[in-house]
């Protein structure tokens, strides 16, 4: 278990009461564990006291000796011998927070009535608990434009504004992107941002969230409701593997915000933009809403459920079959693929992995990370963290954050093995070794680890041979614990649900007689297939030689792969039965459609990056649509077998009732790194990440956060940039044998071998141009 | 009778006594000699025993606060002069530092050998540019003269024109290149200050007594002043009297001696109210002519001895609208910081013109003086504090009109009266 750490307690009065609080508490914290809540605007418990709003007022002494005015209680920290006096007994502190109450509300416009923030305001309600019933203020009141955009999704209102400088000092202190900031003085003091850099931070809905008015509005959602006209319901974010804990709000069966949860030990009480307003995706206007049958004119038919859970059953049942579970799908519904194709299909060719993926990935998922149980709370005690095919800015935002946390905490030393110095990791004053697209192994083998250190490796990893490797000698010489992150919400779940051709669920082998035994006697089955089952991208190379027949595929985008055009011809010619909730490039070419619930119109849970589960309620009540897992089971019983997993919570059980394999570990095979290609003058490996914010499906029908997207952009050294003459903006063509892409150049600290281009971003679909993501040989001239 | 005792001022009345040559004529830049001589701690025991108070204000015990500096903790120490003078009234370090600037230059390099500094900065006033340009000079020469240069550099920072950059810690964010904002305390500016070192912030009178006293010794500065305000000091004076200026004398000294000795207030004019130390100290009324101007006397009196800048008012002067005009500046420069301030000037500043327009009623002075006690004392600092001043001290004693301006409608002043032009025929 975890280290008890030995804390002071320091013992204070409060209003007559006795408590015991760890040593460096704040006054005004001291008091809520009483019950005792003084009323506060500026002070937040994440970021640092600044004493600025003054309506915490109240009387303290210590020792016998008076302050001689009152005191800012979210500034000091308790002492032994202090007894604190708030409004409850304090004359002079009741006085002083009714009068800071009255000068906060002079200049406040009376709003309310139409405020986003009316009804779950804290400047209404702490009105209300600690201010007078009247203002004796008759004069003219501040006035400014309102609103503006700070950002095309943040709108800021400058009457509403009490300057307690939440937002500025979050965006400074959290997000580490201080593009907000207090300006000019007086009552004319207001937030505002600079010139030439608008609010383009992954984290600004964070400040909406925070603003203890309505000064800081979301675009998307102002005027859109009141909070009391919303049914909340907590939930968890289905965007990437940070695994955070969220509030989903609806209205009338429509989902019109979402809200950053707390959870101390995972997101605390942030979450970034693209979890809080991509959302739209689900009530996008094509949503998949009956089932749908491919007759024999080839034409895709609306169909009855009968109907189309008869043909799916017959064309599963005439071919031999696998599986493509996509990585968006809860734990739950990744078990019941895993189970579907175990029991019903009686294959192990299924993989969750819809995106670029190696054996060595495999191997290695299996041998280290699958029950693994490295956790945020590592991160905190890390002596130092290695980032290896990983971005935490971009691909899992909350980890950053944490890491960012650290560093300001406890100068957390980071390092990050890439080929180009990102945003991020410059924000987090990280180390960073510059290796060619390929050759990170190398550079991974000359780090110095401790058993205190972390190596935080990303779905990329895989992209570069031997680079999984290198990571596991790494962390086995030096004691490091490995923690692999991927991008998508759905895959350390089905990597334990068995949704993958080397493991059945709970980490046992298919290789391992003992393991298989186990589940077939739990599942009530005579055998399960034995051999190592095939990956996404061999299950497409073998429908296209005719080896299997048909596919069962969940919520996947074919292009992610690497190898689009074999994967868009394995669809065209095997019976596809798609699990979707949108028409997609799956769709076009499916036999059987079946729509599914989105996130918010289901239960489930998903498994973060740490293996923690986030479990959430169905915020839509009335949704007609229903689960993979369900859907599934139906397929089952029209193809006369069963899964016997009638419902999530179901499932869930069985999930928990299985439990983790404690049997044989699988071990991985060594895999070598590829020599570097020798370029010509006007050739580059290419280097490429996806951004947070992008062209991501699940972002769909956000414009307004689109609109803080980073620019589209061709990143180079300076020395090559100097070879082919281009300096910044010069326009430069990117190709392969595929096709190009065309885009801005800019000159950053990169490798001088390789080019860096976002993967999925406007103007830059590297997959669908290019065929190339990682580590292919680039042609690029100037244009 | 107390007479005036020019120290700070010995020479000003020679035409190049902001020279060098006329600095070290007079025996400069030996008192620095004599302190590099010296260990360290033995100056600041030599400031302690001279009883030297802050000149910005507080009053705190100089010899005092360069002892709260930490030593042998092998960081970088910094002194820090602050000019940034911006107080309505206040008039004192600008014709200190015309007439002569060596005289804060050796202050500092004493200072910084007493604190264990290597780096000075001057924090002045954006819109006293001749002042600036005559440091300037002043710098560049001392430099010259190898005074500077050699284990002391000297910076002159302008400031852009923000009252709060007086305030020590907004100064700090301010010569940091931050917006100038106080900053929460602790930690003091002592243990983490200048880019979080240990940093002593002195006003310029301050830190030009210091050679005077390192030459004549802590006795000689003792023997001058009262039990607890030692010293001589400058006293600003202006307004309504016929020979404004600055006159150096004993801690001490009571208005009616200084009228006395400069010849007193505007012929056919008699004494209103006063301040002793710039428009943040509570005014005073003739019945305070005789109230010892040091730090204890004022306050015993309720004010404070501030600055020290003695601004006069005769008869002619509508006392509200003097008030008005000194809450308009408040609220023009309160840098919003904290609510008590921003808000409330703003809303202090609404409720006086009402009143002086002759728009508001008796009500309205309780109003005031209640918001006053809201923002004294609730404010984050000293300068929210300061704005009530005036306010409260001008109800206390010319209740009487503020109410005649309700029951006239109107000022029954005549505001030409009160000025300089009055009977000229404009």
């Amino acid at each position: 278990m975890t280290t008890t750490e030995i804390v002071d307690m320091i013992t204070v009065v409060i209003d007559g009461f006795e408590v015991s609080v760890p040593k460096g508490t704040l006054v005004i914290r001291a008091a809520e564990q009483l019950g005792i809540q003084i009323p506060r605007f500026c002070d937040h418990p994440l970021l640092d006291p600044v004493g600025a709003c003054r309506q915490c007022l109240v009387d303290i002494e210590i020792n016998g000796r008076a302050f001689p005015k009152p005191q800012a209680s979210c500034t000091i920290p308790v002492e032994s011998g202090m007894i604190v006096k708030t409004q409850l007994t304090s004359a002079v502190a009741d006085k002083a927070q009714k009068g800071v109450m009255e000068f906060l509300l002079i200049n406040h416009p009376l709003d309310c009535p139409v405020c986003d923030k009316g009804g779950e305001c804290p400047l209404q309600n702490q009105a209300m608990s600690n201010g007078q019933g009247q203002t004796r203020f008759q004069g003219v009141k501040r006035t400014f434009e309102k609103p503006i955009n700070i950002s095309s999704q943040v709108l800021l209102d400058r009457e509403r504004c009490i300057l307690c400088a939440r937002c500025t000092r979050f965006s400074e202190q959290i997000a580490s992107d201080p593009f907000i900031t207090l300006n000019e003085r007086g009552a004319l003091q207001q937030v505002g941002i600079y010139e030439k850099q608008p609010f383009k931070s992954y984290f600004s809905g964070n400040t909406v969230q925070i603003c203890p008015v309505g000064a800081l509005t979301g675009a998307s959602y102002r005027f859109r409701a009141r909070p009391f006209d919303l049914v909340s319901t907590p939930s968890a974010c289905e965007h990437c593997a940070s695994g955070c804990d969220m509030r989903t709000d609806v209205r009338r069966g429509k989902t019109l915000r979402r809200l950053a949860g707390n959870d101390a030990s995972v997101n605390e009480e942030w979450n970034c933009d693209k979890g809080r307003w991509a959302f739209k995706y689900v009530t996008a206007v094509d949503r998949l809403t009956h089932p749908m049958v491919r007759n024999e004119f080839g034409e895709l038919v609306q169909a009855s459920w009968p109907e189309a859970l008869a043909a799916a059953a017959k064309g599963l049942k005439t071919h031999t079959s696998a599986v493509l579970v996509g990585g968006r799908a809860t734990h739950e519904d990744a078990y019941g693929y895993s189970k579907f194709a175990r029991v019903a299909l009686g294959t192990n060719d299924i993989d969750f992995r819809s995106r670029r993926s190696s054996e060595e990935e495999r191997e290695f998922l299996a041998a280290h990370i699958v029950g693994s149980t490295t956790t945020y709370f590592d991160i905190d005690r890390a002596d130092h963290v290695l980032l290896v095919g990983f971005e935490p800015e971009e691909e899992s935002p909350i980890v950053f954050l944490r890491l960012n946390k650290q560093r300001r905490k406890r100068a957390l030393k980071v390092t990050a093995i890439a080929s180009k110095l990102s945003i991020g990791v410059e924000k987090l004053k990280g180390e960073f070794v510059k290796v060619a697209p390929g050759q990170e192994a190398l550079a991974i083998a000359k780090q110095t680890l401790t058993v205190k250190s972390i190596i935080l490796v990303g779905e990329r990893a895989s992209e570069s041979a031997g680079v999984l490797t290198a990571v596991a000698a790494l962390a086995d010489s030096s004691g490091a614990k490995i923690a692999w992150i991927p991008r998508r919400a759905g895959e350390r779940g089905a990597l334990e649900a068995g949704a993958i051709g080397n493991l059945l669920p709970g980490g046992r082998l298919v290789t391992d007689s003992a393991a298989r035994i186990d589940l077939c006697a739990f599942w009530g089955t005579e055998s399960l297939p034995t051999s190592i089952g095939r990956s996404s991208q061999e299950i497409y190379s073998a429908v296209n030689s005719g080896v299997i027949g048909a596919l069962v595929v969940g919520g996947l985008d074919p292009l992610d792969g690497a190898n689009s055009s074999e994967a868009l011809a394995a669809l065209e010619r095997a019976f596809v039965v798609s699990l979707e909730i949108a028409p997609s490039e799956v769709t076009k070419r499916a036999d059987v459609v079946l729509p599914v619930a989105a996130i918010t119109e289901k239960n489930g849970s998903f498994l973060n990056w740490e293996g923690r589960a986030r479990s959430f309620d169905s915020a839509v009540q009335d949704s007609l649509n229903r689960s993979d897992l369900r859907i599934l089971s139906m397929i089952a019983e029209a193809m006369d077998t069963s899964l016997n997993l009638g419902t999530v919570t179901a499932a869930a059980k069985e999930i928990a009732t299985l439990g983790a394999w404690e049997g044989t570990r699988a071990s991985m095979k060594a895999v070598s790194v590829v020599k570097a290609p020798v370029l010509a003058p006007d050739q580059f490996i290419l280097n490429s990440w996806r951004r947070l914010l992008d062209l991501g499906t699940l972002q769909k029908g956000e414009e307004n956060l689109a609109g803080t997207a980073r620019e589209s952009v061709a990143v180079i050294s300076p020395n090559r940039a100097q070879t082919l003459g281009v300096i910044d903006g010069d326009i430069l063509k990117i190709s392969t044998s595929v096709g190009s892409v065309t885009l801005a150049t800019l000159i950053e600290e990169i490798h001088d071998d390789a080019i860096w281009a976002p993967r999925n971003s406007l103007d830059s679909q590297l997959l669908v141009n290019l065929d190339a993501s990682h580590g292919e040989v680039v042609t690029v001239v100037k244009l | 009778m107390t007479k005036l005792v020019p120290v700070l001022s010995a020479h000003w009345d020679e035409k190049d006594s902001f020279t060098i040559q006329a600095y070290t004529r007079h025996g400069g830049y030996t008192a620095s000699q004599k302190a590099l001589s010296m260990d360290p701690d033995a100056v600041i025991q030599v400031v302690k025993d001279s009883g030297l108070r802050g000149r910005g204000g507080a009053g705190f015990p100089t010899g005092m606060k360069w002892g709260f500096i930490p030593q042998g903790d092998n960081k970088d120490h910094y002194l820090v002069v602050n000019a940034d003078e911006s107080e309505p009234g206040t008039c004192k370090d600008t014709p200190l530092l015309m007439a002569n600037p060596h005289v804060l230059i050796e202050g500092c390099i004493i200072a910084c050998h007493a604190i264990r500094a290597k780096n000075a900065f001057i924090y002045i006033r954006g819109e006293v540019t001749h002042v600036v340009r005559r440091l300037n000079q002043a710098i560049e020469d001392a430099y010259k003269a190898g005074h500077l240069g050699d284990g002391v550099d000297l910076v002159l920072h302008v400031g852009a024109g923000a009252y709060i950059c007086g305030e020590e810690t907004a100064l700090l964010d301010s010569l940091e290149g931050f917006r100038g904002q106080p900053r929460l305390r602790p930690p003091f500016p002592a243990i983490a200050g200048l880019y979080a070192r240990p940093t002593v912030v002195n006003n310029v009178e301050s830190i030009a007594s210091v050679p005077a006293i390192i030459m004549n010794g802590a006795d000689w500065y003792q023997s001058m002043g009262t039990e607890k305000s030692k010293g001589t000091t400058l006293y600003s004076l202006s307004g309504h009297v016929n020979n404004p200026g600055q006159f150096e004398a004993p801690l001490g000294i009571t208005l009616r001696e200084i009228l006395e000795l400069s010849g007193g207030i505007r012929t056919g004019h008699s004494l209103k109210f006063w301040t002793p130390g710039g428009s943040s100290t509570p005014i005073f009324t003739s019945a305070h002519l005789d109230t010892p101007l040091d730090y204890e006397g004022v306050a015993a009196a309720g004010s404070m001895l501030g600055t020290k800048a003695l601004q006069i008012f005769d008869e002619t002067t509508c006392v509200v609208r003097a008030v008005l005009r000194w809450t308009e500046f408040y609220k023009h420069e309160s840098c919003g910081k904290c609510t008590p301030c921003r808000e409330g000037t703003w809303w202090l500043v609404q409720i006086l013109r009402d009143l002086e327009a002759g728009k508001g009623t008796e009500a309205d002075l309780a109003k005031l003086l209640d918001l006053c006690d809201n923002i004294l004392g609730r404010s984050f600092c000293a300068l929210g504090d300061g704005a009530t001043s005036p306010i409260t001290s001008s109800i206390q004693y010319f209740r009487d009109e503020y109410i005649a301006h309700t029951k006239n409608q109107g000022c029954p002043f005549d505001p030409v009266a009160s000025t300089l032009f009055v009977g000229v025929g404009v």
